[in-house]
């Protein structure tokens, strides 16, 4: 039994990887030249003029944002277009007719986009490193909040497919929500240089625990609680979870 | 042992579509069982349900005695689907689609690969196992489908319409193919349109139409039922007299066709020798249609007239 669902979960894992590999081009490069963009234009040409930030060069300011920011994205996409993808072509119906928990399904899924986005966080920390000396300060707060923040995003886009009808509607929420909560999440600015109020606003914001937690981990340096950050993050990925599991389990946009 | 055991099974879609309405059903293990009806009639509904990717609305499924309800991952086990519509990845190669079947099943990848191997074999499709499935042709991809349903070697078999749109040479070997499997043990349910193929293959027969079994025999009982044969004629004559034909029901079409029914017992003799006395020769003879088509046709007929009572 167990070792039946760790033989269906590998399945799943090396399935969904395998998927991303093939078509690289469309899931690797891209983050890769964004961000060498980014760290060449905000990080050297403007970066240059504005200084300090929080501290530290401006470069090495973002550099832990950036590849949050390219962390969350990648991962949400993956498993947005993947399981979106098998449910359209109905190859989720092979996992359907298994004795897959759903669960493993779910964990599999997940898996996959946790992958990537870790293989994509550590391809940007090595394109980082043309531009800027990287330091640790705490390799396991920075571990753990990258691995919970792949996991909460990996989640949030199989929940996004599940609902989703269309191609168009898996674009949506990451248009018109992730992306400016990512831009507002404190990737480019330290929080203290925005107003009280808005600084209240940001707070709001958990993409700023996640930058915030995780750009402790490289700088020891964070506008919040790496604590906090860890904390809220456990929280979000079990809601997150018991959200994608209650959905599966109902066959919600999969079964009919 | 029963292999499937359906009591009262009824679904409706959202929508409102009263897809199944209350059936019951039951295949005996080591069975080939074949599930007939018209389009539209419940039959990818009622696999959909067995196969744990349609829920049910009401009734009860048990398969290998294992309850949906209760035991649903025993009784996913027991059973290998081969779907009506194509559902597999289509940039995913051959191999890669049939070993994580077996994977999802929880066999180990170095089984899988021998069963792969096995059965890619078997259904002709080695030589493709390294492209991608949507380089196959339409036969090769239903062929592919068998192989992947056959992965974890379930004891239950079921196939919706697979030789839909596959060439008669194929067809022949993929009943072959089945007839053997069967041979092994596995219980076979199969639904088709060709009436031809649930006569060579299937022991036992259930018609469904709108939501209702209407039939549920034996493939011998439901032969047993055609009593009559219709033959048509070409003929050549040299009068213009009107043909006369006693003792059979008869039609004549034109002045040189005539159409006749024969019923099994009596045979063709008669026939021709009233008509050799009238000096008309017969010049071919045909076979109407697929006697069983016609019976498939009057039974569901007779079905839907009897449930508007
Ligand atoms: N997903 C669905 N949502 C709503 N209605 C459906 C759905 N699937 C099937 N139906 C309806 O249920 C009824 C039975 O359909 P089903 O697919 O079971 O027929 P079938 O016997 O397999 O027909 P065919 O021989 O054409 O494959 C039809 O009226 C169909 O429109
Ligand atoms: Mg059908």
């Amino acid at each position: 039994m167990a070792n039946r669902n760790f033989i269906a979960l590998r399945t799943i894992w090396i399935k969904e990887c395998t998927r991303f590999l093939r078509i690289w081009v469309q899931t690797l490069v891209p983050p890769a030249i964004t961000m060498s963009l980014y760290f060449i234009i905000f990080g050297n040409l403007i970066g240059s003029r504005i200084g300090q930030m929080g501290g530290y060069s401006y470069m090495e300011f973002i550099v832990p944002g950036l590849i949050m920011m390219s962390v969350i994205t990648n991962s949400y996409a993956n498993v947005s277009s993947s399981f979106f993808s098998a449910k359209f072509q109905r190859n989720v119906e092979e996992m359907l007719v298994a004795p897959v928990p759903h669960w493993v399904l779910i964990c599999g899924f997940v898996g996959g986009g946790v992958a990537r986005a870790l293989l994509i966080g550590i391809i940007v920390t090595c394109v980082s490193m043309l531009f800027v000396d990287v330091r640790i300060h705490n390799f396991w707060v920075l571990a753990i909040t990258l691995l919970l923040t792949a996991t909460l995003f990996a989640t949030a886009g199989l929940i996004n497919a599940v609902y989703a009808k269309t191609f168009d509607d898996i674009s949506l929420i990451p248009t018109f929500v992730l992306t400016p909560l990512t831009y507002l999440g404190g990737v480019f600015y330290s929080l203290s240089l925005l107003p009280d109020f808005w600084q209240m606003v940001s707070k709001a914001n958990p993409i700023v625990y996640m930058v915030n937690g995780f750009r402790y981990g490289f700088l020891g340096t964070s506008d919040v609680s790496y604590l906090v950050s860890i904390g809220l993050l456990v929280g979000f990925n079990a809601l997150l979870f018991a959200v994608a599991y209650t959905l599966i389990h109902r066959g919600v946009g999969i079964r009919s | 042992m029963k292999a499937l055991a359906i009591q009262g099974l009824q679904k409706t879609y959202k929508g409102g579509t009263q897809a199944l309405k209350g059936i019951d059903l039951t295949v005996e293990q080591g069975d080939f069982f074949a599930l007939l009806g018209p389009n539209g009639a419940g039959k990818s509904t009622t696999i959909g349900i067995i196969s744990s990717l349609v829920n049910k609305t009401g009734g009860k499924v048990e398969i290998f005695g294992h309850d949906l309800d209760t035991a649903l991952v025993d009784a996913k086990s027991c059973i290998g689907l081969v779907p009506q519509e194509f559902n597999f990845h289509q940039f995913e190669t051959l191999l890669q689609i049939v070993v994580n079947q077996a994977g999802y099943y929880g066999v180990p990848r170095t089984i899988a690969k021998q069963r792969a191997e096995k059965y890619l074999k078997q259904l002709d499709l080695w030589e493709k196992r390294n492209m991608p499935a949507r380089t196959l042709s339409g036969g090769m991809k239903r062929r592919l489908m068998i192989a992947r349903a056959l992965m974890h070697e379930p004891k239950m078999l079921i196939l919706d319409e697979p030789t839909a749109g596959v060439d008669i040479e194929i067809r022949r070997s993929m009943w072959t193919f089945l007839k053997e499997i069967n041979r092994q043990g596995v219980t076979i349910i199969l639904t088709t349109h060709y009436l031809e193929e649930a006569e060579m293959l299937c022991r036992n027969i259930a018609i469904i139409d709108k939501g209702r079994i209407i039939e549920n025999t034996t493939m011998k009982g439901l032969l047993a039922k055609l009593n009559n044969e219709t033959f048509v004629l070409d003929l050549k004559r040299e009068t213009e007299a009107p043909v006369t034909l006693t003792g059979f029901t008869h039609r004549v079409l034109d002045d040189h066709t005539l159409e006749v029914d024969v019923a099994k017992d009596d045979g063709l003799n008669p026939v021709f020798d009233q008509l050799s006395a009238q000096k008309i020769q017969v010049l071919s003879m045909r076979n109407k249609a697929n006697r069983l088509e016609e019976l498939f046709v009057s039974l569901v007929e007779a079905g839907r007239n009897g449930g508007e009572k």
